[in-house]
């Protein structure tokens, strides 16, 4: 987390940046209320493969979204050393299994590319764009589309 | 020293109106929700007025200020009696029963101070 | 403070004042005559008068000044309250809420012909006409004899400002040509004795412009003579003004009856010197502008120079107060003061016993209430972890931290206990609202019905009232609209022509117990029947017990009205009542005889926070059962097993065949079916669907558990009643028993979730 230094421009907005395999992706800072280490979670009957169940935060039940396996690839083998980026996402609070936290991020609105129109409809719905970072790629998720209500409630 | 005004009224919508608008006066405030609670506060307000409603549980507005008015500390006490009822009935029961003045509700802040002031030194 | 939330609290006033009110005419309809009863409906509805007047909300200030008047008929003993005179105030009642809300929520929701209507009702009713329905039931002439026009004030309709001050606001007068006025002020001893003051009044006398006074003292007496508490001054005042005579007699309106009082331009016929000899003391007022610190008595002798009355008043005041303590205890002898003393105490008895009756109260932000709430949850949840801990690394149980353990453990259910007592209230407001429906369906179907409540006083979490509402209104709409007769039918019957509606709530074995009884027709097993084979619900050959067929009532989809009224159709049926109920952890069940009626019967459990329940193992993941389902446990053994066609297991217990349900399969947390013999079963009772041995591997045993909310973060989830927290911190699920025997038999779990999403 030492890049953030060289990327700080007026008026940028801080991203939270995590690696899943060997893609980097990274957040709005303002939806992270906090960064924790995995713990086994509570299977949820029914839940979709990629829900790995809940856990208790503090006395209230979080479920806990392998995002790798919500992005269509390989589902986790979470381990002691995976995190959990701990996001708000609308009125809910939702952890995402990560297998790292690798930056924080300062960039302004004009470092952020448009999603290349090689990506197929579902990658385009919850990337916002893409950030090049230091000759990394950098993909900008946008957490409501990772999580759209109407998902959850079928779930 | 900020004068002091025992306020006796069931409703608390108006205790608080009355609170808001006496404060704002300058005005150390003192509530009671009835005649009867207003007669137990009377010692530890030690009030320069009283405004007191009318229609009151357990003890209403005429019982009250007789009981103020035969309390020998108090009985010197100034009361404003807040009616909704402009008729005359009413303002004379009260005047028997001992008030000193009325005001008559929808009360503006500006009345209500007025009224006061005229009744206190 | 600002006026906002004085208007929240005005509105949170309302609700109280209306809950009260339709009460108290309740009461009054049961031929309640308690004086203090009908006070009470007086006053709340004086009250939300006194409060819409100050903010101005016309319409409600308007219709409550009009009821107000007829309820003033009925304090005064002018008007009876017979049953016909309370329908229309009970009807009146509803408009009030009607106009409360749409003054809260800004307009809309009132029927204005309604409230039209029943302003002119309660007009005639105040001018002593009766009721348009009240044709054969006049009321008996009560000792008043037949009740009086009321006062011609009530037709003047009502002006939200009466009266003003605006007089003294004399910067807004027309300015008029500045006149001399002679005035001659004589107080009586009644002045001073209701708290006016004559230097007060003089004081702002002299506001008004310029002014010279002369007090005339000839009348005061030698001190033995007199009387401390007599009015012996008067002043005779000169006043240059420009606010004309109206401002100088509105300075004496508060004493106007307590003093003479001449006013007249200068130069007219008063001749003052003549028939006031009077003995010029210069008067000066200064000292009122002063620091109102001085003791009142010096003030005033400072004031008034040699005393006025007040001053000697406040002199002697401590004298005067001896003396009659004196006149007192001498009394005490004589028999007629003694009763009067005696009479005076016992009223002052009675007063301060009211005083005491009523318990102090406070008013708590429910937020407040509901943090306290949460933080007592993860105390118990820690003090949980602690324990488990302590006993997994201290085998052999060192008794000290044991026993401490306990006693901690006991306090934290105390504390709980008694956290949870604060969010518990009366049903009361929810059954009061019933009413409400009851008359509104009455009406529109109508039929004639009366409803009784019971045990209104019984308490249960907040959160549980205010869930409950809506189901109960759906049931009493159900129970009128398909329940009861119509009169002509019921008189058919032999019944009364009025139905009955009963509403009880009781505490039974921690939970509460919810019952609706109605006294119609009961359920017509027949049609029922043949709806729900006509629905695919039943096979036509299906044998099914009196108690089934009762219960299909709560299917999805049901019901048996020949065609949908708009009254209890409303595209929902019982299957969403139930389904609410058992949202809330409740059960719901239906008895009903033939032609004596319905009870319907919901049990709900007394707070939504706390559980008991059961700890087990299924399928390596703990789940918790609660112990309100489980009738009974028990260790299947071989021999009691039978199986059942393809997939379908049984087991028998005392000579009765109850199906087996393999819980870790349900919840697809298995794919096999389970071995019962290596497992335990739980025996459970489930809505309308008889006993069901729930399969599971293991019992770690009972624990009070906190409800944690799933939907919050997550989504509900079928099969699932919620979650907890358990000792080792890790999250557990609560199981919802009815879900899982309802998908035993068939019912998928999915749909039945679909469906609680839609409700």
């Amino acid at each position: 987390m030492t890049n953030a230094a060289k990327h700080l421009t007026s008026g940028g907005r801080e991203l939270i940046a995590f690696r899943v395999g060997d893609q980097e992706f990274c957040v709005n800072i303002m939806s992270v209320r906090e960064i924790r280490g995995w713990t086994q979670a509570t299977p949820m009957p029914h839940a979709p493969a990629y829900v790995l169940g809940v856990i208790n935060l503090r006395g209230a039940v979080l479920p806990i979204v392998d995002f790798s396996a919500r992005l269509g690839m390989k589902a986790a083998e979470p381990t002691v050393r995976h995190v959990i980026i701990v996001a708000q996402v609308k009125s809910r609070v939702v952890g995402l299994l990560v297998d790292a936290v690798s930056d924080i991020l300062t960039v302004s609105d004009s470092d952020i590319q448009p999603t290349p129109d090689i990506a197929s409809d579902f990658e385009r719905s919850f990337a916002r764009g893409v950030l090049a970072i230091a000759g990394r790629m950098i993909c900008l998720v946008e957490l409501d589309s990772v999580f759209p209500s109407e998902e959850r409630e079928a779930a | 020293m900020k004068k002091r005004v025992l306020t006796v009224d069931d409703s608390r919508t108006i205790r608080n109106m009355l609170l808001v608008t006496l404060n704002n006066a300058g005005f150390e405030t003192i509530q009671a929700e009835d005649g009867v609670e207003g007669l137990e506060k009377l010692d530890t307000a030690n009030p320069d007025v009283i405004v007191t409603d009318i229609n009151m549980p357990r003890l209403d507005g005429f019982g009250f200020i007789e009981g103020v008015r035969k309390n020998d500390r108090y009985r010197a006490v100034p009361i404003l009696v807040l009616t909704t009822e402009s008729d005359a009935e009413k303002k004379n029961r009260a005047r028997q029963a001992g008030a000193t003045g009325w005001i008559v509700k929808p009360f503006d802040p500006t009345k209500l101070i007025d009224a006061i002031e005229r009744v206190t030194a | 403070m600002d006026m906002n939330e004085i208007k929240e609290i005005f509105f949170q006033e309302c609700e109280e004042q209306l809950a009260e009110l339709e009460s108290g005419l309740l009461k009054l309809n049961d031929g309640d005559r308690d004086p203090e009863t009908v006070n009470a409906v007086f006053r709340a509805v004086h009250s939300i008068k006194g409060g819409a007047g100050a903010f101005g909300l016309d319409d409600l200030v308007s219709f409550a000044h009009v009821f107000e008047t007829t309820l003033d008929c009925v304090r005064s003993n002018r008007l009876e309250p017979n049953q016909d005179v309370l329908k229309v105030m009970l009807r009146s009642a509803d408009v009030l809420a009607d106009l409360t809300n749409a003054a809260r929520d800004g307009g809309g929701g009132v029927d204005e012909a309604r409230s039209r209507q029943l302003i002119k009702e309660l007009e005639a009713l105040a001018n002593g006409e009766l009721p348009q329905t009240a044709t054969e039931s006049a009321p008996k002439s009560a000792p008043a004899g037949v009740a009086p026009p009321a006062p011609a004030v009530n037709e003047e309709g009502f002006q939200p400002v009466a009266f003003s001050f605006d007089d003294f606001d004399t910067g807004d007068e027309p300015t008029i040509e500045p006149s001399t006025y002679e005035i001659v002020f004589k107080p009586k001893s009644d002045l001073y004795s209701k708290g006016n003051d004559a230097t007060l009044l003089l004081r702002d006398l002299s506001r008004l412009g310029e002014m010279s006074i002369h007090c005339d003292m000839d009348t005061l007496p030698p001190l033995d003579r007199m009387n401390p508490e007599d009015a012996y001054f008067s002043w005779k005042i000169s006043l240059k003004t420009d606010q004309g005579e109206e401002a100088i007699r509105s300075v004496f309106e508060f004493a106007e009856w307590d003093c003479e009082l001449d006013v007249a331009l200068a130069g007219g016929t008063v001749g003052m010197e003549e028939d006031l000899p009077m003995q010029p003391v210069p008067f000066d007022l200064s000292i009122l502008e002063e620091e109102p610190q001085a003791p009142a008595g010096e003030q005033d002798r400072a004031a008034t120079g040699e005393g006025t009355p007040r001053n000697a008043a406040v002199a002697a005041a401590q004298t005067a107060s001896n003396v009659l303590q004196m006149a007192q205890s001498t009394a005490r002898v004589s028999p007629e003061n003694a009763r009067n003393s005696q009479s005076a105490s016992a009223a002052q008895a009675a007063a301060q016993q009211a005083a005491s009756a009523a318990t102090p109260t406070i008013r708590v932000d429910l937020d407040r209430v509901d943090r306290l709430i949460n933080l007592v949850g993860e105390l118990v949840i820690n003090q949980a972890m602690l324990s488990q801990s302590v006993i997994e690394n201290d085998t052999n149980g060192t008794s000290s931290i044991n026993m401490g353990l306990e006693e901690l453990q006991q306090l934290t259910r105390e504390i709980q206990d008694s956290v949870m007592a604060i969010r518990a209230q009366p049903v009361k407001p929810v059954f009061q609202r019933m009413s409400r429906i009851v008359r509104e369906i009455a009406d529109m179907t109508g039929k004639s019905v009366r409803l009784i409540t019971e045990g209104e006083n019984t308490e249960v979490d907040k959160t549980v009232i205010d869930k409950l509402a809506e189901p109960l209104t759906h049931m009493i709409r159900n129970a009128v609209d398909h329940g009861l007769e119509t009169p002509e039918k019921r008189v058919a019957a032999g019944k009364s022509p009025e139905g009955t509606v009963r509403l009880t709530a009781k505490h039974r074995s921690g939970r509460i117990v919810i019952e609706l009884a109605d006294d119609g027709a009961g359920i017509n097993r027949e049609k029922v029947r043949q709806k729900a084979i006509d629905n695919d619900l039943i096979a036509a050959d299906a044998n099914l017990s009196d108690e089934e067929v009762d219960n299909l009532i709560f299917h999805a989809g049901f019901s048996t009205a020949d065609k949908i009224s708009d009254i209890s159709g409303r595209g929902v049926g019982m299957d969403v009542v139930k389904r609410s109920i058992q949202a809330l952890g409740g059960r719901i069940n239906i008895s009903s005889k033939p032609r004596q009626g319905s009870i319907f019967t919901m049990s709900l459990p007394l707070t939504l926070a706390v559980l008991d329940g059961m700890v087990v193992t299924v399928a390596n993941q703990t789940l918790v059962v609660p112990l309100t389902a489980i009738v009974e446990t028990l260790q299947p053994e071989a021999s009691a097993i039978h199986s059942f066609g393809s997939s379908q297991r049984l087991i028998s217990i005392r000579d009765s065949f109850c199906p087996l349900v393999d819980v870790g399969r349900i919840l697809n947390f298995r794919g096999a079916q389970a071995n019962p013999v290596e497992g335990v079963a739980l025996l459970v009772e489930s809505e309308g669907g008889g006993q069901r041995a729930l399969m599971v591997d293991a019992i770690q045993g009972q624990r009070q558990v906190v409800i944690k909310s799933l939907e919050a973060n997550y989504t509900h989830v079928p099969g699932i009643a919620a979650a907890t927290i358990l000792g080792d911190g890790r999250v557990a699920l609560i199981l919802d028993v009815d879900a899982i025997v309802a998908a035993s038999r068939g019912q998928s779990l999915k749909p039945e979730m679909s469906l609680a999403a839609a409700g």
